[in-house]
Formats: C-alpha cells, sequence, structure tokens
C-alpha cells in the first residue's frame, strides 16, 4: 500500500500475461503502484515484455491478475488515462494532421452527433502551443519529424486532460533536443500532480528522470528508487539470458 | 434519338453514377484501413446468397437478394476470422480460400439452380446488365428501375452515417487501439461499414457486376489516396474522381461507338473499371506531392 492516504492512479496486482494459445508466460507475477506526482519508469532488455505490460494494463491483452485505476476500473476512469503508443504502430500516411490528432484529445468532451468547432480547435491549438508544434498544426503527421510525431501525441494527451500518462518508448528515434523538451514537459506535468508510466531504454538517463523505476524481465526483477532498482546485482539479472 | 437517350441512357447514368459515389466513399475507408481485400471477398462471397435470394424469391426480388447477400457476406467474414484463428494461416490466405470457394459455390449453383427459369447468368453475374436498365418514363416515379431506388435509399444512409459520424470513424480508422481504450466501440464501426459495404457491393450488382465493382471501391479512392492530405478531401475527391470515371466510362462504351458510326457497343462496366484504373496510373504519376515525379 502506499504510505500517504491519496488515491493510488495506478495499482497493479499480480499482474500475469500468457502468450495466445502457449503456456508459458510473457509477463509473470508483477505488482506495483504508482503514486501520484509520480514518474516511473519502466526498463528492461528487448523483448522483456515492457510493451506487453503496458497492453495488459489497458486490457488491450489478456491478463490474470488485478488493474485498478484511482481504486477503481479502468472504464470508470477513460478519460483520465493517456495511452501513447509505439511510433512504431501508427499510420504515419493517414490523412489527417497534427491539429486533427490532437483534436481527437477533446472528442469524448465534443461528445457523439456534435462537430468540431473553432472553440475546439482554438483548444486544441492551445495545446499544441504547449508541445511548440503550432507551426507545424496544419502539417500531415507524416510530414513532422521523428520528435514533432511524438509531441503530437503528447498534446493529444494533454487535450484529453489525463491524470495518467502511459507511454510506450516516446524516446524511441527522438533527437536530443526533443528528449529534453519531453522531459521538461514530465516534470512539469508531474509538478501538476500527474503520473507518469514511461517505457524507456537507456538505463543511464533512468536516474535523472524517474522517481520509480520498474526493471523488467518477463518478471519484475527489481523495483524502487533508481539507486534501488538499479544495482549492479539486479541489472545484471535482468539483462542475462532467462533459463527456460 | 433523344427519346432513346432518355429511357435507356439516362437511367443508366444514373445509376452508375449513384453506384460511383458509393464504393468511392466506403472504398476510402477500405483503402485508409489497408483492408482493400476485403472487397474482393465480400464481392465474390455475395453470390451464393444471391442466388439463394434468387431461388426463394423466384425472381430477382432486392429485398431478397440483399438478404441473401447480406447473410453470405457475413458467413464469409466469419470464416475468414475462424481459418485464421484456428486454422493457422494469414489473413490474405484466409480471405483468398474463403472467397474463391463461396463465388465457385455460388457459381455452381446458379447454373444447376437456376437454369433458364430466370434471367440471371454467369456473365450478368461477371460484368453487370447495366444495358438491359430502362426508364419507360423517367418523368414518372413509377417506372423508376428499382436499382435506381436501391442505391438512392443506400446512398442517403451512407452518406448520413458519414456525416453524423465523421470524427469518430476518423479516429477508429485512424488510432483504434486509442480508440478503445477511450471507450468507443470500434468493431460496432467497423462491422458496420462492413455491412454497409457488403449491401453497396450487392446494390452495385447489376450496374458492374460483381467482379468489376471492386476497380470502383479501390481504384478511385487509392487515387485520392495520392491526391490529398485530409479525410475530408479524401472523401470528395475519390468521389469526384468514381463519379467521374463512371460517366465518361458509360458514355465511352454505350454511345461513343455508335457516334463513331459503328454498329455496336461495348460493356460499360469494363470502360468504367479501366477508366478509374487510369485514372490511378495517372495519380501514381503525377501526383504533386506523392507521385513518381514529386520532390
Amino acid at each position: 500500500m502506499s504510505m500517504d492516504n491519496a488515491i493510488a492512479p495506478l495499482s497493479v496486482k499480480n499482474l500475469s500475461c500468457r502468450y495466445a494459445r502457449q503456456d508459458n508466460y510473457a509477463l509473470r507475477d508483477i505488482s506495483f503502484i504508482a503514486k501520484a506526482g509520480t514518474i516511473t519508469g519502466v526498463l528492461g532488455p528487448n523483448g522483456a515484455g515492457k510493451s506487453t505490460f503496458l497492453k495488459s494494463i489497458l486490457n488491450l491483452l489478456p491478463h490474470e491478475g488485478s488493474v485498478k485505476f484511482f481504486d477503481s476500473t479502468l472504464a470508470k476512469n477513460r478519460q483520465k488515462i493517456a495511452y501513447i503508443p509505439q511510433r512504431s504502430s501508427v499510420d504515419w500516411d493517414f490523412p489527417v494532421s497534427a491539429l486533427d490528432v490532437c483534436l481527437m484529445g477533446l472528442y469524448p468532451r465534443i461528445g457523439w452527433l456534435r462537430r468540431i468547432s473553432r472553440v475546439h480547435k482554438e483548444e486544441a491549438m492551445h495545446y499544441l502551443e504547449q508541445v511548440k508544434l503550432q507551426d507545424f498544426a496544419h502539417r500531415q503527421i507524416g510530414a513532422l519529424s521523428g520528435g514533432q510525431q511524438q509531441r503530437v501525441f503528447m498534446a493529444r494527451a494533454l487535450a484529453q486532460q489525463a491524470e495518467l500518462f502511459l507511454l510506450d518508448e516516446p524516446m524511441a528515434g527522438v533527437d536530443q533536443k526533443t528528449q529534453t523538451l519531453l522531459f521538461d514537459l514530465f516534470s512539469d506535468l508531474k509538478q501538476q500532480g500527474k503520473t507518469m508510466l514511461i517505457i524507456h531504454h537507456n538505463l543511464q538517463a533512468a536516474s535523472a528522470h524517474f522517481d520509480h523505476i520498474l526493471l523488467l524481465n518477463q518478471t519484475l526483477v527489481a523495483q524502487g528508487t533508481p539507486e534501488q532498482a538499479l544495482s549492479e546485482d539486479a541489472i545484471s539479472r535482468a539483462y542475462s539470458p532467462i533459463e527456460a | 434519338m433523344l427519346d432513346q437517350f432518355f429511357i435507356i441512357d439516362f437511367p443508366a447514368l444514373v445509376i452508375v453514377t449513384l453506384a460511383s459515389v458509393l464504393c468511392a466513399l466506403l472504398g476510402s475507408f477500405l483503402v485508409l484501413t489497408k483492408q482493400a481485400v476485403m472487397i474482393d471477398a465480400i464481392s465474390h462471397s455475395v453470390l451464393p446468397g444471391i442466388v439463394a435470394g434468387v431461388l426463394l424469391s423466384g425472381s430477382f426480388s432486392i429485398l431478397y437478394v440483399m438478404a441473401g447477400a447480406l447473410i453470405s457476406a457475413l458467413i464469409a467474414v466469419l470464416l475468414v476470422y475462424v481459418f485464421q484463428h484456428w486454422g493457422k494461416i494469414e489473413q490474405g490466405a484466409a480471405i483468398g480460400a474463403v472467397f474463391t470457394a463461396m463465388f465457385a459455390f455460388g457459381v455452381l449453383l446458379l447454373e444447376t439452380q437456376v437454369g433458364s427459369r430466370i434471367h440471371l447468368d454467369t456473365q450478368h453475374v461477371l460484368y453487370g446488365a447495366l444495358e438491359l436498365t430502362y426508364w419507360a418514363n423517367p418523368f414518372e416515379w413509377s417506372s423508376m428501375p428499382t436499382q435506381i431506388k436501391t442505391l438512392a435509399v443506400l446512398l442517403i444512409i451512407t452518406v448520413v452515417f458519414l456525416l453524423a459520424f465523421f470524427k469518430e470513424l476518423r479516429l477508429t480508422t485512424f488510432d483504434p487501439t486509442y480508440a478503445r481504450i477511450m471507450g468507443y466501440r470500434t468493431y460496432l464501426f467497423q462491422i458496420i461499414l462492413l455491412v454497409l459495404i457488403a449491401l453497396v457491393a450487392v446494390g452495385c450488382f447489376e450496374a458492374t457486376g460483381s467482379i468489376l465493382v471492386i476497380a470502383l471501391f479501390i481504384c478511385p479512392a487509392a487515387a485520392a489516396r495520392m491526391l490529398c492530405d485530409q479525410m475530408s478531401s479524401q472523401l470528395l475527391l475519390s468521389t469526384l474522381i468514381a463519379v467521374f470515371c463512371a460517366v465518361m466510362g458509360y458514355l465511352s462504351s454505350a454511345l461513343l461507338p455508335l457516334w463513331l458510326g459503328f454498329d455496336m457497343t461495348v460493356n460499360s462496366a469494363s470502360v468504367i473499371a479501366l477508366f478509374s484504373g487510369i485514372c490511378l496510373i495517372i495519380s501514381i504519376i503525377g501526383s504533386p506531392k506523392y507521385g513518381i515525379f514529386a520532390k
């Protein structure tokens, strides 16, 4: 349980996930709590199940164990939860502009059968400004750089007024300038009490940016503060080949 | 001459125009979601349903035929799913197996059961039978060909659906995962689109036949894909291209040969399909932004 009395935005208990039609587990028995206003880094080697972990949390994959959002279900907190997919899973040729994507974060508030008004567009522009993309609002998303593309999805999450951000490798294929910009944005959001769960590949950068670390390799190898979770011993256990 | 135009060519032009608009609008979604092969599957696998509808009603009754076609399209989609998930084969192979088998079954049914009792032959099925339509008096509603009524109703339903749910369709086709997390029932939109596509494939059946309708679903939408960056312009532009192909295709197949002094016409559906293909090639080569010669 968390030390303070605030409701945890995310609490995961004994989460396991099996490969389709197989007996062996992609993830086994993971439990952790993300406290409000913290940034959790999910680290581990390729194939450790980091994306699987995020997708199971979001009920996109069948899993065992319990996942609670704000001490309740996903269905009751959808608007508060923003998912930012891995860049490779997006269709960058799709005919939508940066503004169109950002506006999608407003759809639940716009509601069914209602058109997007100028007020909505202005609001979306405001969120694009927060990620410094106002000058690229009308550009087709495929014509943006990798870092700009990542920021478009961040703007959509902001537009959604999410409380919990789940990001799948936001720094992959992103230049140094954008990395700094994104990490600054994350710490701004943290100041506002937002919670983030970020899949990341770079162990070195981890201690500077994360409050809490989950070191994954099919099981939870270690968790805690960067100092605790990233001990030499833990890293060597996480990155050594797993016996079948 | 003018009378003949109003009785024969005018209804045919109305039919191909309506059909092309419907195909372009729905085809755009297939092209955008990279599911263009689905129209191949649907247009072929509706055949046994159409034949069953004809057998049950004893004529080409549009309600029976539509119901039959819809049922066989849904069976096809279900079979593809079953093959894919329990047969351990990839989607493309599953679709290929299902639609050819169902089409073959439809042809057998057609040849053995329908015979000469009802006017429905294999050629009609393959290339359409636009030349068989006529409107005795275009100023009289009662004599309006059923095909026009059917396509008009489908067009109204489709346009209302697209306008009402435009933003949700954009979201669920662009980013279905995000849409699911946000609580949208993405599969519902997919099913509605699939049902509309199956109905339109049958509605266009007489106009274009079950094979050539594929060209109208894919080519204008794919051509528009090369030319624009907005979903709304994708839908509008593909519609314009499709209507152009339909009208030009019809005119050059049904009227041009006569004007040129030949004592024959050629199959309209083929020429329309040809025009759509040419439009696609031109847009692939000439698109200022994405074409072969674009920077």
